[in-house]
């Protein structure tokens, strides 16, 4: 597979269908894998860490499910294609920055990638649409049983797999789910809801203002702790924790459509006009006006086929997406948020205005026709 | 209000995150949050953050400070400025100070997971020659000479695969 087909075709977890998918966007196990007594790759001088990484690469590539995949040395893709696979959730950003001594190997699916000597020797990730943690720990778990046999790893009886990172050992596994609120986050229950379910140790990626905002209303709910449990206990108090925040918002999307429409309306109309007519629009504006036009979709507002849309303008939004196709070296901020608001534009005209029908104010009357 | 890793540039990014029903706070610069990769939503793990903040002392609590892992070289200087071990052998190395920042990190201290399934034959095995070496014991103060034999047949079997 070439990187080419990659760019292309975007991995499953954005095209595909799985259980609660409207609300969970994607699931993700990851395991931390090393060698035993060998210099991890982050104290490993270069030739240490070329070397290892010729004694891994080959047993790699050669896990049945890496049939026809991509397999490169970092050093062999330019700047942008690693952002690429960055944005696509391909390769983490720590990886992204490596380059002589690191590789990346994706399954031609791209449900696997597994990055080596990232942080660790190995990180193996499993990516799939919707609420699928045990599907996807699964995949993990049948590439970790090829490798086991062939890859000398660092296991201790007592604390499991030893990981670069004293926060890893154990069961080195990283179990996520990338949850989309915008209901519970217009009805001010987020906050709350972080903190009851909290227990568990939810993410929140809120990179701007105080704890809880995140952009586009994308909160990531993770395990915090990796020693102590198994993988099947970590993975099933996760789920059950994601299965009550679902809960949550689906209830707070009945009761904003029971109590609150005239304002659920006035948002994903205002939302659908903006990004109709921006001429210039930020990363950050476009996200959040995105995220609310997605609930509308949810909702019914808009035809089926805004849900993947919207999912791809999520995506090819992001910087290095503008990027690819430009002939310009570097677009500046201004390009590039002009850039963004034409893609936006072209898309947003296809879809019809919502259909306010479909919900009923209750009590305020009809609501509005909202212009674009 | 200054950025939590380097104490000088002003923050500019919050994080707030709940584990175990504790609040944790972190203010960060752009650059540091950059450089500890907390713009990445799907690497981002808190307590790798508050690993760099405080907790590495914890590992000096343990051993002498010139201390040194034999297979990698890596020291309690090295763990305070990464926040991250040298090799797989460290966790001997450092084992004593380590068990604090565990105990302080996770669920418990003992893997209950999965381990690579030739490891978890080994293990097995030797479990088994523990019980045997038991049953041994107890034949020979019973004077059942003729068990004793047999089990010490099957210990001597099985610690010949083991070493095999
Ligand atoms: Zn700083
Ligand atoms: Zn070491």
């Amino acid at each position: 597979m070439t990187f080419d087909h990659i760019v292309a075709h975007p991995g499953q977890w954005l095209r595909g269908d799985g259980p609660h998918d409207k609300i969970v966007v994607s699931s993700r196990i990851r395991f931390a894998r090393n060698l035993k007594d060998r210099p991890f790759p982050g104290w490993a001088k270069k030739a240490e860490r070329l070397k290892i990484l010729g004694e891994i690469q080959d047993h790699v590539a050669a896990i049945p499910a890496m049939d026809d995949g991509y397999n490169a040395p970092l050093q062999d893709l330019t700047a942008l294609q690693k952002q690429i696979l960055v944005e696509r959730h391909l390769v983490s950003r720590e990886h992204a920055s490596k380059s002589a001594g690191s590789a990346v190997v994706i399954s031609h699916d791209q449900q696997l990638s597994i990055m080596i000597n990232e942080e660790d020797h190995l990180r193996m990730q499993s990516l799939l649409p919707g609420l699928q943690l045990r599907e996807a720990h699964k995949i993990n778990n049948e590439a970790d049983f090829f490798l086991e046999d062939r890859v000398p790893y660092a296991f201790h009886p007592d604390l499991g797999y030893l990981t670069a990172c004293p926060t890893n050992v154990g069961t080195g596994l990283r179990a996520s789910a990338m949850v989309h609120l915008p209901a519970l986050v217009l009805a001010e229950q987020i906050n709350q809801i972080v903190n009851s379910v909290g227990k568990i140790g939810l993410a929140v990626r809120g990179l701007y203002g105080e704890g809880t905002e995140a952009l586009g209303n994308l909160f990531q709910v993770s395990n915090q702790t990796t020693l102590g449990e198994t993988e099947e206990e970590i993975i099933d108090r996760l789920v059950k924790v994601i299965e009550q925040v679902i809960e949550h918002e689906q209830n707070a999307r009945q009761t904003l459509l029971e109590r609150r429409a005239n304002m659920l309306l006035d948002q994903i109309g205002r939302a659908y006009g903006v990004l109709g007519q921006a001429r210039a629009i930020a990363s950050k504006e476009a996200l959040n006006l995105l995220s609310v036009l997605k609930l509308g979709a949810d909702l019914g507002l808009f035809p089926e086929s805004t849900q993947l849309a919207v999912d791809e303008l999520f995506m090819t939004t992001q910087p290095a997406h503008l990027q690819l196709g430009e002939k310009k070296e570097k677009l500046s901020p201004e390009e590039r948020d002009t850039l963004r608001a034409d893609l936006v534009r072209a898309k947003v005209k296809k879809i019809p205005e919502p259909d306010i029908a479909k919900v009923k104010p209750a009590g305020s009357g009809k609501g509005k026709k909202m212009d674009p | 209000m200054h950025c939590d890793v380097c104490q000088k540039n002003d923050a500019t990014v919050y994080l707030t995150q709940i584990v175990e029903g504790k609040m944790q706070k972190v203010n960060l610069c752009e650059h540091c949050a950059k450089e500890k990769g907390v713009s990445d939503p799907t690497g981002f793990a808190m307590a790798d953050l508050l690993l760099g903040l405080g907790a590495t002392q914890q590992i000096e609590r343990g051993g002498q400070p010139a201390q040194k892992c034999p297979v990698c070289g890596f020291t309690q200087i090295d763990f305070k400025k990464t926040g991250r071990l040298g090799c797989s052998a460290c966790y001997d190395t450092f084992a004593d100070g380590l068990a604090n920042l565990l105990k302080g990190m996770h669920k418990g201290l003992k893997h209950t997971g999965k381990m690579p399934a030739h490891l978890s034959r080994r293990y097995a095995m030797a479990d088994r020659v523990k019980s045997l070496e038991t049953d041994l014991q107890k034949a020979v103060k019973n004077e059942k000479y003729e068990d004793a034999a047999r089990l010490r047949d099957e210990i001597q079997k099985i610690e010949h695969e083991l070493q095999a």
